[in-house]
Formats: C-alpha cells, sequence, structure tokens
C-alpha cells in the first residue's frame, strides 16, 4: 500500500532528541553528586527521599505544564498549594473532630479518621477546582494578562492562609493522610504494582500492533516489539526492588507516576490535550478551525486548580501541619521544572513528561547539594544560575536546528 | 549634464526563490515631478520601492540606479542610509508611535538636545512647527497620535519623511485607508510638495488619482514595465488596458458543471467595526456547484465580507443569512463550520496554520471528532484520513509529520485547503488562496476548485487576480468600498469592466 509509507517513514526516523538529551543530563548530575558525597547521593536512602522531595513541586509542574503551553502561567500556584494546605489541616484538626463524632457516633477513632481524610480530600480537590476555574474564567473569558489574574490570585490566597491559621501552625493531622505523603507500599503491595504496570505494558504495545496491521501499516517483528516491552519491564522491577530493599515504594510517588501518566494520556490522546497545542501554538487559526479557545484556557487552569489541591493534600500530609509558609515559592520551582524540561514559554511546545524529569533534575540539584552541607546561599545561587543555562542550551540549540 | 532625472533605473532585475519578481526594469523621474507607478497586485511595485528604500540593499538585484547623476548603491538593508541618500518612504501601513505627539515622531532617535544630553524641547517643537507651516501640514502640534485621523498620522509621516533633507519622497499607497475627504487634502499637499521641488513616485490603486497629480506614470504588469506615459497624453482606459491586457493563455481548466439550486442566499448584510461601516448592505445568492468569483481592490471589503460570513464579527453584523432556504445566525467560527461553511483564510501563516505543528496536526484539527471519542483519539484512523486528503491534493512532502514550517508556500496552503476538505463543507470560502503561489500549484488549485463544485460544494473565491476570477468563476462579484459595485456573469465578463468597476472609474468628478 502506497498510501501510508509516510507514517513508516516517521516510525523509523523518530528518535526524541530532547528526552534523551534531558536524560543524559540527569544521569551526569547523578554520577557528579554521587562522586562528590562519597556514594551518600545515590544511596537508596537519599534516592527514595529524592523522589519524596519532588512529588510536590511535580503535581504543580504537570499542572502547569498545559498552561504554559497555551501560552499563559499561574503565578498563584505556590499559595494555592499553602492554602489547601492549611484548609486540609484546619478540617482534619479543628472542623471534623467535632463534627464527625456527632454524626456518627458509633464508628471507631479509627474509621472516624478515614472518613475524616477522605471528606478531606474530595473538599479540598473541589476547592483547588473552584479556585481555577475563578482564575481561569477572568483570564479566559474576561480577557486580563494570566500574569495579572494569578499575580493577584496569589495575594488573594496568602491573605487566606493567614486568615485561616489565624499565624498558627494548624495540627493535629489524621494518621491516614500522613500516610498518603509519607507511607510506602509493602514489599508484597509494591511487587503486585510492578507485575500490574508491565502487564499494561505487554497488552498495550501488542494491541498497538493488531492496531497498526488493521491499518496496514508495516509493523516491527514481534521479538523486537516483545523486547522493547521487556527492558521497560525490567526498569520497573529493578526500580521496585530498589525502593523495596529501603522501605518499599512510598506512595506519594506512586501516585505522583499515576498522575504523571493520566496527565500524559490527556495531552497526546484526546482532543483536549491536541486543543492546547494547537492554542499556544497558533490561538488564532485555532479559533478559526472552530475551537473554542476560551473553553480550552479555562479546562488548563480548572485541571490546575485541581492539582493544587493534591499538591496542598500532600503537603499537609507531609508536614503533618498545616503551616503559614506551607507552597511558598512553589510556583517558582514548578515553573522552572517546565521550562528545565523543555516547556516554551512562547506556547505551543511541551511535555509533562519533561516537566517530571525538568522537576527531579531541579531537586536532584538540591538535594544533592544539601547532602554536600553546601550553604544555602549557594544552592539558590546554584539553582538559579543552571536554570538559565539550561534554557539557554535549549533556544540556541533550537535556533540552530531552524 | 543636459537631462534633467533625478532617477533613472536601468535593467533592474529582481529574484525571489522561484519567482521573477522584476525583470528588467527601466524607467527614468524627471526632477521636481510626480511620478505614478500603477499595476495590479503583484506587479512588482512593492518589491520596486523596497529596492529604492534599500529594505532589498544592492548586489541583491541585478542592473543599476543612477539617483542625483551617481549610481545608488545601498549596502545595508536598514532605510537610515536612503535617507541619508536623499530618499524617503512613506508606506502603506503606518510606522508611527501611537502615544507620542506628531513632533516626538518626528524627531523620534534625532531629538534635538543641549550639551549634556537633554532633550531641548522647545526647540524640538518649534522645527515640528515650521515643517508643519512649510508644507502646510494641518496637524496637531500637542495631540498623541493615536487621537488623530488615519489621514493626519499620515501627514505626520508625510512630515516625518520631509523632515530630512529628500529630493525623492516615495508614496506606496498613500490612501489606501483614507476617506475621500483626506484624499483629496493629500492631493492638495502632493501639489505643494511638487511646487517646493520635491520629486514624487506616487503608487496607488485609484487610478483617477494618477490624473489628477501625476506628470508621467510608468505601468508594471508581472514585473515587467510595460510603458512610462506623459499622464496628459494618456487616459484610464488606456492605462487600464496596459494594467491587464495580456493574452488569456490556457491557464484555467475548464469547468463542467452547471450551478444547481440554491444554496446560500445573503441579504441586506452590513458590518460596522469600530461605529464604521465596513459592509454596507451587500445582497448575493450562491449556488451549489457554483463559483462565485469576488473581484475587487485591497481594502474593498472582499475579506469582510466572506469572514462575516464565516462568523468573524459576531453581532456587529446586520441582515439576514439564509441557508438552504431556512434563516441562520453565525456567531462563531464554530458555528459556521456545524453550517457547513469553511473558509480558507487570506492569511495562511497567522490564521490558517499551526505552522510549529505536524502536517497531520493541522489537516485535523477541525475535524478531530470524526476520529475520536470524548476520551480517546484513533490516530492511526487519523493518519490515514490526513493521508487521504494529503494525498489528493498532492502535498509534496517527505511524511505527514513533518513540522509544516518547512513546507514551500503552495504546499501550506494546500494543507490549508486540506484540512477544510475534510470538514466536508457545503459552502467553501477561498480567500486569495493563489497569493504567492507558483504557476503550476495555482492550476493545481483550480482544477481541485473545479472538482469541488461539480461535486456540488458551493464556492465564494476571492481574488486579486482578475485573470484568476475571469478564468475560474461562474458569475463575479466585484466589490467596492464595502459595497457590491455590481455582478457579472462570465459570459460578459471582460477584465476592463472588472477594473472599472472595481475602481469606480464614474465617479471620476469627487474632487473637484
Amino acid at each position: 500500500m502506497k498510501d501510508l509509507n509516510y507514517i513508516q517513514k516517521f516510525k523509523e526516523f523518530k528518535i526524541d532528541f530532547r528526552a534523551y538529551t534531558l536524560f543524559f543530563a540527569l544521569v551526569i548530575i547523578w554520577l557528579l553528586f554521587g562522586s562528590l558525597t562519597g556514594g551518600i547521593f545515590l544511596s537508596t536512602r537519599n534516592f527514595s527521599n529524592l523522589l519524596r522531595q519532588m512529588t510536590i513541586i511535580s503535581f504543580l509542574a504537570i499542572g502547569m505544564t498545559p498552561v504554559i503551553i497555551t501560552g499563559n502561567i499561574d503565578l498563584s500556584v505556590g499559595a494555592m498549594t499553602g492554602f489547601i494546605s492549611v484548609i486540609a489541616a484546619y478540617l482534619q484538626a479543628i472542623i471534623f473532630p467535632n463534627l464527625l463524632p456527632g454524626l456518627f457516633p458509633s464508628l471507631s477513632i479509627a474509621s472516624l479518621g478515614i472518613i475524616s481524610t477522605v471528606v478531606t480530600v474530595i473538599i479540598c480537590l473541589f476547592i483547588g477546582l473552584l479556585i481555577g476555574l475563578g482564575q481561569g474564567y477572568i483570564i479566559a473569558y474576561g480577557g486580563v494578562p494570566a500574569f495579572i489574574v494569578t499575580l493577584g490570585g496569589q495575594f488573594v490566597l496568602k491573605g487566606g492562609i493567614l486568615g485561616v491559621t489565624q499565624g498558627k501552625t494548624i495540627i493535629p493531622i489524621e494518621d491516614s493522610l500522613r500516610v498518603m505523603a509519607q507511607g510506602y507500599l509493602s514489599e508484597y503491595a509494591g511487587i503486585i504494582v510492578a507485575i500490574i504496570a508491565i502487564i499494561i505494558i505487554f497488552i498495550s504495545t501488542l494491541q498497538n500492533r493488531t492496531k497498526k496491521k488493521e491499518y496496514g501499516i508495516k509493523v516491527r517483528s514481534l521479538g523486537m516489539d516483545l523486547f522493547v516491552a521487556a527492558v521497560f519491564s525490567v526498569l520497573i522491577l529493578v526500580f521496585t526492588f530498589m525502593m523495596n530493599s529501603y522501605r518499599g515504594i512510598q506512595i506519594p510517588v506512586l501516585i505522583m507516576a499515576t498522575i504523571a501518566i493520566i496527565v500524559t494520556y490527556i495531552m497526546n490522546n484526546t482532543r483536549f490535550g491536541r486543543h492546547i497545542y494547537a492554542v499556544g501554538g497558533n490561538r488564532e487559526a485555532t479559533r478559526l478551525s472552530g475551537i473554542n479557545v476560551r473553553k480550552v484556557v479555562l479546562k488548563t487552569y480548572a485541571m490546575m486548580g485541581i492539582l493544587c489541591g493534591v499538591s496542598g493534600i500532600i503537603l499537609t500530609g507531609y508536614v503533618a501541619a498545616g503551616t503559614t509558609s506551607g507552597g511558598t515559592n512553589y510556583e517558582l520551582s514548578a515553573i522552572g521544572g517546565c521550562v528545565m524540561g523543555g516547556t516554551s514559554l512562547m506556547g505551543g511546545i511541551g511535555t509533562v513528561f519533561g516537566a517530571v524529569i525538568g522537576t527531579l533534575i531541579m531537586t536532584s540539584l538540591e538535594n544533592g547539594m544539601s547532602v554536600m552541607n553546601m550553604s544555602v546561599f549557594w544552592q539558590y545561587i546554584v539553582k538559579g544560575l543552571i536554570l538559565i543555562l539550561a534554557v539557554y542550551l535549549d533556544v540556541t540549540s533550537r535556533k540552530n536546528k531552524v | 549634464m543636459k537631462d534633467d532625472f533625478i532617477l533613472k533605473i536601468n535593467n533592474v532585475t529582481k529574484d525571489f526563490p522561484g519567482v521573477r519578481a522584476l525583470s528588467d526594469v527601466s524607467f527614468n523621474v524627471k526632477e521636481g515631478t510626480i511620478h505614478g507607478i500603477c499595476g495590479e497586485n503583484g506587479a512588482g511595485k512593492s518589491t520596486l520601492v523596497k529596492i529604492l528604500a534599500g529594505v532589498y540593499p544592492f548586489n541583491t538585484y541585478q542592473g543599476s540606479i543612477y539617483f542625483n547623476k551617481k549610481e545608488l548603491k545601498l549596502t545595508s538593508s536598514s532605510i537610515e542610509e536612503a535617507i541619508k541618500e536623499g530618499i524617503a518612504t512613506v508606506y502603506q501601513e503606518l510606522v508611527l508611535v501611537p502615544y507620542l505627539t506628531a513632533g516626538e515622531n518626528i524627531f523620534l532617535g534625532r531629538e534635538p538636545r543641549n550639551q549634556r544630553g537633554i532633550i531641548n524641547w522647545n526647540k524640538l517643537f518649534s522645527d515640528t512647527k515650521e515643517i508643519l507651516t512649510k508644507y502646510k501640514l494641518n496637524v496637531p502640534l500637542f495631540s498623541k497620535l493615536s487621537t488623530l485621523s488615519v489621514g493626519q498620522q499620515q501627514m505626520v509621516e508625510i512630515a516625518k519623511a520631509l523632515s530630512h533633507e529628500v529630493k525623492l519622497l516615495i508614496l506606496d499607497e498613500p490612501t489606501s485607508a483614507l476617506t475621500e475627504a483626506e484624499t483629496s487634502s493629500l492631493m492638495e499637499i502632493l501639489k505643494n510638495l511638487k511646487k517646493s521641488g520635491v520629486t514624487c513616485i506616487y503608487i496607488s490603486h485609484r487610478l483617477d488619482e494618477f490624473f489628477q497629480i501625476t506628470d508621467s506614470i510608468t505601468v508594471l504588469r508581472d514585473g515587467q514595465v510595460v510603458d512610462t506615459v506623459k499622464t496628459v497624453d494618456t487616459t484610464e482606459e488606456k492605462i487600464i488596458a496596459m494594467m491587464v491586457g495580456r493574452e488569456m493563455k490556457k491557464r484555467f481548466p475548464d469547468k463542467k458543471s452547471k450551478p444547481g439550486e440554491k444554496i446560500l442566499e445573503v441579504r441586506n448584510l452590513s458590518v460596522f467595526l469600530k461605529n464604521k461601516s465596513v459592509i454596507k448592505n451587500v445582497s448575493f445568492d450562491l449556488k451549489k456547484g457554483e463559483i462565485l468569483g469576488i473581484a475587487g481592490l485591497m481594502g474593498s471589503g472582499r475579506t469582510e465580507l466572506v469572514t462575516a460570513l464565516f462568523g468573524e464579527y459576531g453581532n456587529q453584523v446586520t441582515g439576514d443569512i439564509l441557508l438552504d432556504g431556512k434563516h441562520i445566525k453565525i456567531n462563531s467560527a464554530e458555528d459556521a463550520i456545524q453550517y457547513g461553511i469553511s473558509l480558507v483564510p487570506e492569511d495562511r501563516k497567522e490564521k490558517g496554520l499551526v505552522l510549529i505543528q505536524e502536517i497531520y496536526k493541522n489537516i485535523s484539527l477541525p475535524n478531530l471528532r470524526q476520529f475520536s471519542s470524548r476520551f480517546n483519539i484513533d490516530k492511526y484512523k487519523e493518519l490515514q484520513e490526513c493521508q487521504k486528503y494529503a494525498d489528493y491534493l498532492a502535498v509534496k512532502t517527505p511524511s505527514l509529520f513533518t513540522i509544516t514550517e518547512s513546507l514551500s508556500g503552495g504546499n501550506q496552503q494546500k494543507v490549508v485547503i486540506a484540512k477544510w476538505l475534510m470538514s466536508n463543507p457545503k459552502i467553501l470560502i477561498l480567500d486569495d488562496p493563489t497569493r504567492g503561489i507558483d504557476v503550476g500549484t495555482k492550476y493545481e488549485i483550480y482544477n481541485l476548485i473545479n472538482k469541488l463544485a461539480e461535486k456540488g460544494v458551493g464556492i465564494i473565491m476571492i481574488s486579486s487576480e482578475l485573470e484568476e476570477v475571469l478564468g475560474i468563476s461562474d458569475r463575479i462579484m466585484i466589490m467596492h468600498e464595502g459595497q457590491c459595485a455590481g455582478t457579472i456573469e462570465r459570459k460578459e465578463a471582460t477584465q476592463e469592466k472588472i477594473m472599472a468597476l472595481a475602481t469606480n472609474i464614474k465617479k471620476n468628478n469627487r474632487y473637484d
């Protein structure tokens, strides 16, 4: 069949250089810190910590990616995370302990705690969604620049944090919520998760093959496809056993991976995702293609809001308290992660995967320098310079290509 | 020297990739005269202006230009150098800072200063006043440009050009954005300039203006000089004949089918933008399988008319639109597409394509619903469909995954058309679809339009080229200043008739 030769060519030549460069940079940074810290940096324990450290920023970077791709920005995510975090703490420490025993007098304290956590999670995600929709509506339909709306939103939410906490730290937090942020999967649970992931990889590989055959596209040999699937499976197993040799796979890391996969899927395989990239690439052409550009922008902010909710909940569970300083400057780290991962502030270009790797690089720098006992002032300076350097290299490499 | 030519253009040829914009152009301009240059869109007028203004520097063209008795060799692509030589250009689009006053704009970047570098405002304003009075330009001294009318802004632009020691002033379609009153005052200004010894090159689409002010006229066609004549020795009809009068070769495929029943009716459509009436009471019909050509000069409202049909102006549109006999209201592009109306826009780069994306994503953008559920796009189906249309249009590309930006103009246009064909329109509107496209691809596009018409699609096609409108349309509607100046059946249409309606030749007396 002549007509599908375009597709074959693509499959043969498609190599994502960007992703490889990022990985390469990550490996270099890890090896560098590994040697500078006499191997401590590369220990399983530190590696486990590193991954947990990155989760909270990762949620924000994942949500920020579509926002930046449409050519907008969200400066309020740090404050929103902080705000939702103190709301979660307030609900758990002040509202529910008084409310729930009255509603369910027959239940044990442990069960009440779980109900408290479930309801808290739902409310927090809902608040995130509402704030996201509110800001998104003003940006998309009100025509106020995103920079201004979310800068204003940052102030409002910071005020909200102080209002809720009255300047104090709110404790205690239910154990069940802490588990979400600090817990580990048991050894067996970890292996089961790994096996499920591996099964999914193989099934989708095979499904893909049938689909390709159905449309008459030449497929690689079965052996080759299975080999690739096997390589990924081995990586997952290695990771699982590595984590299990310390305390197990961390629950927040699992949540992060799940969300990253879901959002990646949305970006690549749904109309909404396509529209996001199109809006960022050429807003006018997209509008003239009959796409409701405003609604697309609104939805990216709604998604961002929900992810701020997730981030806020995990933050509360992690610190086991609601604090006034929670979330401060997270927006900058999230934007830094996105940009480091190749998202263009001009819009139209970027991936969730890149944003996660970018965040991992930023967190690795932070973690590595802490392990080395480098002074905090140096840490800031190095992080800032590396961010600028990364984007500079990216910009120049793109220029050379065109 | 015995000749008194200030500018001599000798055998200038300028090539762009794939196109020869100017071919062996030669003519002379007498000192102290107003010299008109006319020609259809794409005849090479703008290219010539850009060479004289130094946008295309010496060595990027062949031939020689003598200005003021010595050869003009502009090396950099900055207009500063041309100005230093004594050539200033006023472009069609204004290039002034809207939030500064006339004087600040005129002396932008070279404000009079004292020894310490502080701007001497008194001198700036008195110099400005001197220039404005000298050339009888009626512009308020202390108002910001944004508060002035377009005509007044243009005067500032002219004043800016004249504030340099210019010997040659080039005006590139200065009246395209002016009202009639503003135009006639510009005519007065130009006459005054001539009295004070400034030579002008005047470019316009409005032929009557040439006969009011110019001393001689050079007619360009397809990058070549047809003739240079004294204005007193010629007539508008003769000029039009020179502009369009080339032999019709077989450049258009034959259309076999006949129009069917009526599909679209537009009644008294008017558009108001910023309290200005852009389209005035336009009515027309479109039948199934009919190709309705819309002719008209740039700024005649032709683009606004079709974008209004595509829902771009929302509630600023009055009048009735009937599709298949039913009244419809089109408030957005989304609505239009739902009704089966598609628009291939005028500016494919700005409005037609997401240039940084792959070809297939551009083709499928408005059509994703055809192969997606709420939660999934069937990518293989998508690729297969896109492939079908890319093949149908013979898009020349290594792969559907090629970034659209890297395609040639003609192939980019094919991608835009592919995208709208996939949406299966009842009515396809094409706004100047062959602009900047080579002859071969043009023929392919004409063929395609014919094929669509044969299938029963109603087609509205705007074109800047008279030949094209004549070659392809069943019927031609001519727009002039937002109104329908007339509709001509193909059999009865001639280039002269269309040009006469489009330039509104009968209203010759409007400056009297």
